[in-house]
């Protein structure tokens, strides 16, 4: 039960990594239309830089922040030298063009930090186990990641929600060309937005980077997961990206925990133990792959698109 | 069609006579290192050109193509490992394999569009990705060594350099004819079309979801064969085959050769190819020249280089198309 309970924890927490990834995606795609392959590099920038400035500064909230603003900043360089020329093309374009972005930060960023990868070690009065239940210890960090992605989605929900800037974020999406003409600076917008998403994935990166280790190439697999994710809870949407995150997080944590011990009530030990982790990892395919037979548009569909 | 004398047509016969003769002239000078590279060239043109099937002429963005690719390598490394080494058994379980894959893959995902689509390819090519790592049996994560090439009895010896290029290079000349001929067939034209406007067919009475998803499958099978002439190229099949950088890879060979063009894929894939082959010899660090050069192929030569050779304005673009350039650059 305990375990049970620890690992019902440790899916909701990469269902929270998956969520600041996701939004950051479906942020983009829905405000501007665009396919941003290269938004794993992004988390993975954010994490050399965490590794990097806490390192220099020696302390670690600072070295975050710092990695934070940074990646921000990279982001918005990447939306004004290339993002900018894509918008309104093919998502075809979108595909090559990141993909050629993503061959790019792999290659910088080994030559910049080497092919090594790097640890970013947690500050003492972060890696503690606090006691949850009796008998139940839990890395305080892993609650500090939940507790921060919440916090982050509430921010969003009144930042798109509650803001002038987010109605215009909203009426950008919806008629960019209107926005223009109503004589808002439509491009810095964008810029922002995209800065804005860059941060998310950076934030994902920097958060992860304690839990494994930081090395070239670690933003795509996740990626991945990110986009099963958006099919799921449909594309443009955050509310749908927040309860699609949470969805994948848990089956893919639970079903790697207990899946192994399911197979081996109808199977031999041995034939459970060859097909349990092929299996588990398919597992949030599976689910894609059922959500698209019921609902092809996900969870959430976006009506307006 | 008369050929006018552009450029096009006279790199094509070119290359092709280079393709020919360089057997030629590797056993002349026994620079083995130069066939080895021309026959994987071969083989991933020929997965290219599966991919410009559906990509090129049918519009559906895969990026999950690389999964054929180990579909059909692995039936091959596979069948191997438990002691099927004849080709003639390998190879129809391979193509089969492969075709029964995008089946099922293309009836899942030809019920989405466009984004969704690249998406969900992808996220299925990852997940047969983790298929292949999670097969302890064979390999793992390692990837499974081929001890014997597919044994064609006295009529093949793959482990032959030269006759196995040559028969890659048949392959991939019969690959591109049969695309060819499918593309300006009946079947062909619905497909074509309903790239432009589905609705439209489907309303003068043409199911487009079963002609798509035969286009797909057709597809999936010609990357299964060249995931089959790979696994017998290398020798070896592991996860990495079917990654999706590589998925990514065959895409850049089709775009940069020149979508929807005959013989596009192959210009692609030699270009790529040769061209990754001299980065590396000039830079460690030659992804680094490749990735915004990408960028800048996507931004300012969107026909690839097949439309760069044309040199004459629009020649081959229908007015529906013209129309769709025109509008996809608003």
């Amino acid at each position: 039960m305990i375990y049970f309970i620890e690992q019902c924890l440790n899916g909701v927490q990469l269902g929270m990594m998956l969520f600041l990834l996701a939004a950051g995606l479906t942020l983009i795609f829905g405000i501007m239309d665009l396919v941003n392959l290269a938004h794993g590099s992004l988390y993975m920038v954010g994490a050399y830089f965490a590794a990097t400035f806490v390192g220099w500064t020696d302390n670690f909230l600072l070295g975050v922040a710092l990695a934070l603003v940074a990646t921000l900043i990279v982001g918005m360089a990447v939306e004004v030298v290339a993002m900018r020329r894509l918008y309104g093309r093919d998502h075809l374009d979108h595909v090559l063009g990141t993909f050629g972005l993503i061959l790019f930060f792999n290659e910088l960023v080994r030559l910049l930090w080497g092919p090594a990868g790097m640890t970013l070690p947690l500050p003492a009065w972060l890696n503690v186990a606090v006691p949850l239940l009796p008998g139940l210890f839990y890395p305080l960090y892993r609650l500090v990641i939940i507790a921060v992605t919440i916090a982050v989605a509430l921010f969003l929900y009144v930042l798109v929600m509650r803001t002038r800037l987010g109605m215009l974020i909203r009426a950008g999406a919806s008629n960019r060309e209107m926005v223009g003409a109503l004589g808002i600076n439509i491009k810095l917008l964008y810029t922002l937005v995209f800065g804005l998403g860059a941060a998310l994935a950076g934030l994902a990166g920097l958060m992860q980077a304690p839990i494994l280790t930081v090395q070239i190439g670690m933003g795509e697999n996740i990626l991945i997961v990110a986009f099963v994710v958006i099919v799921i809870g449909g594309i443009g949407s955050i509310r749908g990206a927040f309860v699609a995150s949470l969805f994948v997080g848990m089956v893919d944590t639970i079903g790697r925990a207990f899946f192994p011990d399911l197979l081996r009530l109808i199977l031999t030990r041995e034939a459970a133990a060859t097909a349990a982790p092929a299996l588990s990892s398919m597992l949030i395919y599976l689910l894609m792959t059922a959500v698209l037979v019921l609902r092809p548009e996900g969870l959430f569909p976006v009506s307006n698109r | 069609m008369i050929a006018a004398p552009n450029a096009r047509n006279l790199l094509v016969p070119a290359l092709l006579a280079f393709l020919l003769l360089l057997p030629v002239y590797t056993s002349l000078s026994g620079n083995t290192f130069l066939l080895t590279l021309f026959t994987r060239i071969l083989i991933l043109a020929l997965a290219a050109t599966s991919l410009n099937l559906i990509l090129g002429y049918g519009g559906m963005v895969s990026f999950g193509h690389a999964a054929y690719l180990g579909i059909g390598g692995y039936a091959i490394g596979i069948l191997a490992s438990e002691g099927v080494t004849s080709g003639f058994v390998q190879w129809p379980i391979a193509l089969a394999v492969s075709a029964l894959a995008a089946l099922v893959i293309g009836l899942l995902c030809l019920r989405t569009r466009g984004l969704y689509f690249i998406m969900i390819t992808l996220a299925f090519a990852q997940m047969i990705y983790y298929v292949g790592a999670g097969l302890a049996r064979y390999g793992g994560d390692d990837g499974l060594t081929i001890q014997r090439r597919s044994q064609f009895g006295g009529w093949l010896n793959l482990s032959n350099k030269t006759m196995f290029y040559y028969l890659c290079l048949a392959l991939l000349l019969a690959t591109i004819y049969l695309v060819w001929r499918l593309v300006n067939s009946r079947f062909g034209m619905v497909i074509q079309g309903a790239r432009s406007n589905e609705r439209r067919m489907r309303s003068i009475g043409f199911p487009t979801f079963r002609y798509r998803l035969t286009c797909f499958v057709i597809a999936g099978t010609l990357c299964g064969l060249s995931g089959a002439l790979l696994a017998n190229h290398t020798d070896f099949v592991s996860p990495a085959m079917m990654y999706w950088t590589r998925s990514g890879d065959l895409i850049v060979m089709v775009v940069l050769g020149g979508m929807a063009s005959t013989f596009g894929p192959l210009i692609g894939a030699v270009a790529l190819l040769v061209l990754e082959e001299a980065l590396s010899g000039i830079t460690e660090y030659w992804q680094i020249i490749l990735g915004p050069l990408l960028l800048l192929v996507v931004l300012f030569a969107r026909r690839g280089i097949d439309g760069l050779l044309d040199v004459s304005i629009f020649p081959r673009l229908s007015p529906a198309k013209a129309l769709e350039a025109k509008v996809g650059r608003g």
